[in-house]
């Protein structure tokens, strides 16, 4: 079986991964912080003037509890260090002498990292969530039908995430040092992805560009498809929007793949 | 007999290891002006932020654009001037676990003084730079009626501000006696109060302002001053009160006086 070999690349990370459970604890409390400093802000703005808020405050706690507990899922910053030095000392000639896709193969590390790092921190944080007083609190999806979606387009939103990584990755090969392009795309994808404020607190415009380029497609659709910001309709065609960016972005990726493999020059020895 | 060579003045010293650090880093130009660059933009989201939601919102809890600006601008300031100089203690947890600590303290010259001069990361100008061109368009856009007090108002508190980030810093460092590793914990009070500090504390809430005065005193550096310069308060005592923040200090440095006498080597 041809999938096999990145499964079990998969499961093995994964596992390793679960092992930092301390590390994961400080985390939740930090991330649990920053959830509650986020709502008091938005509140704060809320009050001032409650006609411009441009969602209901229950659908945006929802959503910054969603972006907490899935933080590991979605920061783009949050990228393997492991490759970039194995492409910068010159260990990738080993990972090259195997009979393996390189990119598949960075694709399930990436993913069982994001994943199990996620699995470690969210069930704290969400339940928390869900247990605290009104404005802070986190409500259930309007109807299982919305659960199911939010499920999907998780997954997908993932995969996206994933993709555009995947991007940085490849480029590393054609520069010699990759921690200016990191930092750059990082920025670029925290404010376009709607980390820094949800994209519906932007101005129509600016919105409507930003929901059409792929980095919307990352944390932007599950977390609305969850708390109905986003319902029927306008949900398929965001998943499916999803969908195109997850075929473009690993086409695109496995091209760039391909040419840096046959002009590889390994440094160092 | 020999004589014994005069000891140098701490001062002296620390400016010799800061030299030390900034001659050693300009054999890397590029790779400094880099980073560097890389500073400056790398709080410039929390800007894009603040931005958008003002453009919606236009005030939060009677604070305008150029008051929040203000703050902003003020705690990035305090920030990355205790990021620059006590940088060493951030990264302690790599001495530690390295046993590098045991030759600092085989050392006749304080510990502290010497892990301060250890690392000097002038990189941080570039988020200073970017904090200084916020902070003169916000005051400018705010209409301050400035005068000699404001001036060094506005002097204390970068520097008390800078102190406060450095005596967490400093616990950070301490904590790494007991744990070896430094507590991800700690980032809540560093980066976060980064973060969000962008909004005057009281923005937080009553409860939030009386714990940022009494235990961890950053209100003192930014909302207090900020009443005063704004001129929502006429009270000299705003104005000076950053200078009761140097208090914090005190516990932080006795923290890091019991992690050092209970410290046993770790490395090999």
């Amino acid at each position: 079986m041809k999938w096999k070999k990145y499964l079990s690349v998969f499961r093995l990370r994964f596992a390793m991964c679960l092992q930092y459970r301390t590390a994961a604890f400080a985390g939740v409390a930090t991330q649990f912080v920053w959830g509650f400093m986020e709502i008091n802000v938005f509140y704060a703005f809320r009050s001032s003037d409650p006609a411009a808020f441009p969602m209901g405050f229950e659908q945006l706690a929802s959503y910054i509890w969603l972006q907490q507990a899935f933080l590991a899922l979605f920061m783009v910053w949050f990228m393997e260090n492991e490759i970039f030095d194995s492409i910068m000392d010159g260990n990738i000639c080993y990972e090259l002498c195997r009979p393996i896709d390189l990119y598949n193969l960075w694709f399930a590390r990436s993913a069982a990292h994001r994943m199990s790092r996620a699995l470690l921190r969210c069930a704290p944080i969400l339940l928390a969530a869900f247990l605290l007083p009104p404005p802070y609190r986190m409500t259930l999806p309007p109807d299982a039908l919305t659960l199911v979606c939010f499920v999907f387009a998780m997954l997908l939103s993932v995969t996206v995430t994933i993709a555009l990584c995947m991007l940085v990755y490849m480029l590393s090969f054609f520069t010699v040092s990759p921690q200016g392009l990191r930092i750059l795309f990082a920025m670029i994808a925290e404010v376009l992805q709607g980390i820094v404020i949800p994209l519906p607190f932007y101005p129509r415009n600016v919105r409507r560009l930003m929901e059409m380029l792929p980095f919307a497609s990352m944390e932007n659709v599950p977390l609305r498809i969850y708390s109905g910001n986003i319902s029927g309709g306008e949900a398929v065609r965001a998943m499916l929007l999803q969908g195109f960016w997850v075929l473009l972005l690993i086409a695109a990726g496995k091209l760039i793949c391909r040419r840096a493999m046959k002009k590889v020059t390994v440094q160092g020895g | 007999m020999n004589k014994q060579p005069r000891k140098t003045s701490a001062v002296r010293l620390y400016l010799h290891y800061i030299s030390v650090q900034i001659r050693c880093m300009m054999q890397y130009k590029k790779s400094f002006l880099m980073t560097t660059l890389g500073q400056f933009l790398a709080s410039f989201n929390a800007f894009v932020g603040i931005y958008f939601l003002f453009r919606r919102f236009h005030s939060i809890a009677g604070y305008r654009y150029s008051d929040v600006l203000f703050c902003y601008s003020l705690v990035l300031m305090e920030f990355s001037l205790a990021e620059c100089a006590a940088r060493g203690f951030d990264r302690f947890s790599g001495l530690v676990r390295k046993g590098e600590f045991d030759r600092i303290m085989t050392r006749p010259r304080n510990e502290i003084l010497q892990v301060l001069g250890s690392s000097f990361e002038l990189t941080r100008i570039g988020r200073m730079m970017q904090a200084v061109i916020v902070f003169i368009y916000g005051t400018s856009q705010a209409g301050i009626h400035w005068n000699v007090w404001k001036g060094l108002c506005v002097l204390i508190t970068v520097l008390c501000g800078a102190s406060v980030f450095c005596g967490i810093f400093l616990i950070n460092a301490a904590l790494c006696f007991f744990t070896l590793e430094g507590l991800e914990v700690i980032n809540i009070f560093t980066d976060g109060a980064r973060e969000y500090g962008q909004y005057p504390v009281d923005v937080y809430g009553k409860r939030m302002l009386r714990f940022c005065t009494f235990v961890i005193p950053y209100s003192l550096v930014q909302y207090y001053p900020l009443q005063y310069i704004t001129g929502r308060s006429d009270s000299l005592l705003y104005a000076f009160l950053p200078l009761a923040s140097l208090l914090f200090l005190l516990p932080c440095v006795a923290l890091w006086r019991f992690g050092v006498r209970r410290y046993q080597s770790a490395g090999s």
